[in-house]
């Protein structure tokens, strides 16, 4: 075959792969979207689910993922923030910090699952937490940790040197050039990944199924003492997350209309990371703009 | 007089450093504990169905049994090591070709839609979580399987495909990494000497970055093995060996998932399946080492 025929060839078959997964990746999102999009409403979005009559909604698992993913941002984003700046900033180049950071990757590869196992072991069975949010949002929070980490050192170490340098040459602690300095540079970068961070802790299941558990109390939407047990605010109480609820209808659903929750459900979960993905793009955009003063 | 007024100017900034130190460290510690614990318990707990239940390894790594509530009790886990490689693995298969024609697309032919539009809409896919996954998997993959092919219509090949729909954008993210960073001057070389698009992919563009997209495939192959609830819905969760890519089978995050539950804690059964996820736990090591030595070549 001559050079010619062959590129033109290879060009139409890598173009036509290309086109393919643009139709799957169009097909799965129409699929979804068209599928949910019908049976999602007001009434669906904030009712009780039913276990086996027909109409039940997605009230309280919508609630619960929404609650454990603020839980889980509080406690990662200061740990994760603070481990950092240490592997970025502080950490001396040796072979300790490579093994850090050798074991950070390992953390972030580990299979959710296995992260939802510990969790049993240690929060729901050791500690005693019992299936709560509370186990839920620290067993999310090992699982989170890692890319957190990876995001700050990343950004951090996207700021330009001469600035950390002009800060501390004007007597500033390194603290201080940290906090004040280096983070207003890095944080929307930090921002984007934490928001599509958030993004993975809210369809996250397989962590969740044996620690925040696989059931919802009654909950009382006029409660809102945290100490009370069917208040909605109440950390220690069991709570199936969104995604967990798709999961249990799936395989053990016995509504009659189990599909089509399933199917609005999923079209929920969906929705919410779509508008995580855009809500990152355009605080990143912006902020870049606001900082560099760039029209 | 003026030296200790300078010493309590300068004591705010000191303890304002020893203050950030410390709670960077502490930060860092618990990372370290968290992963220490982690690997420590998981490990006491699987390799306690060994030494303290008297399960001979060879036989939990070969058997072809999963019966924990026969007489006696068998626990071959080979099923679910053989279900967990087959999926993962063609799942690699499927998504590979296809990640590295996206990411040749986004690069070489056509950067500004490729950047514009095909990026962006990859990395979302990335961020469909894997019960959504599962779920059109189980109404639309596994009810066309069933209507074309002999069978149910779950099994590896319904696994398979729907992991390699979840891999796609890890391996092609990867992949148009590594090509966008591929030295400008190896490319124009080539296209200097005459060569055509083709020539300079296959013969300059693939090998040079060779190490990258297999980084890519390894790091898709370990994310599909330890994929735990999409796999689970449609697979069908027999526990042993099929003999076709249409029939029910198992793999080692559905067994846990499935089961675990169902045990109570400190018995033989229980352990078992902790011992599943010790050999999950392995394998994302074995996956970590593999990524980092292909890192370790990579450097042109």
């Amino acid at each position: 075959m001559k050079a010619k025929t062959a590129d033109k060839l290879a060009t139409s078959i890598i173009v036509a792969v290309a086109a393919f997964i643009v139709l799957i990746l169009a097909g799965l999102l129409g699929y979804i979207l068209f599928r949910g999009l019908g049976h999602i409403s007001f009434d669906f979005l904030t009712s009780a689910p039913e276990t086996i009559r027909k109409g039940g909604g997605i009230g309280p698992q919508l609630f619960n993922s929404i609650f454990l993913l603020v839980l889980t941002m509080i406690i990662t984003i200061p740990i994760g923030l603070g481990a950092g700046i240490y592997m970025s900033e502080y950490a001396p180049p040796n072979r300790i910090t490579n093994s850090i950071r050798l074991i950070v990757e390992v953390l972030s590869s580990v299979p959710s699952i296995i992260v939802g196992l510990f969790g049993l072991l240690i929060l729901v069975n050791m500690f005693g937490l019992g299936f709560s949010l509370f186990s839920g949002a620290l067993a999310l929070t090992v699982f989170n940790l890692p890319l957190m980490v990876r995001i700050t050192e990343q950004a951090l170490k996207g700021v330009p040197r001469e600035q950390k340098e002009a800060s501390l040459a004007l007597g500033l602690s390194k603290w201080k050039t940290i906090t004040s300095v280096m983070l207003p540079i890095a944080l929307p970068v930090i921002l984007t990944g934490t928001i599509l961070a958030a993004g993975r802790v809210f369809g996250e299941a397989a962590a969740l199924l044996f620690t925040a558990g696989m059931s919802s109390p009654r909950l009382d939407f006029t409660d809102w003492n945290p100490f009370s047990p069917f208040s909605p605010l109440n950390p220690f109480r069991p709570a199936e997350t969104l995604a967990v609820h798709i999961w249990k209808i799936n395989s053990e659903g016995l509504a009659p209309d189990a599909a089509q929750i399933a199917a609005g459900a999923s079209a929920v979960l969906v929705i919410t990371v779509l508008l995580f993905n855009f809500a990152a793009r355009w605080l990143g955009r912006y902020m870049h703009r606001k900082f560099t003063a760039i029209k | 007089m003026a030296q200790s007024l300078e010493r309590q100017k300068a004591k705010p900034h000191l303890v304002e450093e020893w203050v950030g130190k410390i709670y960077t460290l502490i930060c860092i510690l618990f990372l370290i504990i968290t992963i220490v614990s982690l690997v420590y318990f998981v490990a006491s707990k699987g390799l306690s169905t060994f030494f303290v239940n008297h399960v001979n390894v060879a036989d939990l790594l070969t058997g072809l049994k999963w019966s924990p509530d026969g007489e006696p009790a068998l626990y071959g886990a080979l099923p679910f090591i053989f279900g967990s490689f087959s999926t993962s693995l063609l799942a690699a298969l499927i998504a590979a070709p296809l990640s590295f024609c996206a990411a040749v697309f986004m690069i070489e032919i056509a950067p500004k839609f490729g950047r514009k539009f095909l990026q962006p809409v990859i990395e979302l896919l990335a961020g469909i979580p894997s019960v959504v996954y599962g779920f059109v998997g189980l109404s639309v993959i596994v009810p066309f399987f069933r209507d074309v092919f002999p069978g149910q219509g779950v099994g590896i090949a319904a696994g398979a495909l729907v992991l390699s729909i979840m891999i796609l954008p890890t391996i092609t993210t990867i992949a148009t990494d590594a090509l966008a960073a591929l030295p400008k001057g190896l490319k124009e070389g080539s296209y200097a000497l005459g060569a055509t698009r083709w020539q300079t992919i296959y013969r300059i563009v693939l090998p040079t970055t060779l190490p990258a997209l297999m980084t890519g495939i390894v790091l898709g192959i370990a994310r599909a093995f330890g994929e735990a609830l999409a796999v689970q819905m449609v697979i069908g969760n027999a526990p042993h060996i099929p003999r076709s890519l249409f029939e029910s089978a198992s793999t080692l995050t559905s067994a846990i998932t499935l089961n675990m539950g169902n045990t109570a804690t400190g018995t033989v059964a229980n352990n078992a399946l902790w011992s599943l996820a010790l050999i999950l736990m392995l394998m994302t090591f074995v996956f970590v080492f593999i990524v980092r030595w292909l890192e370790g070549r990579s450097k042109i």
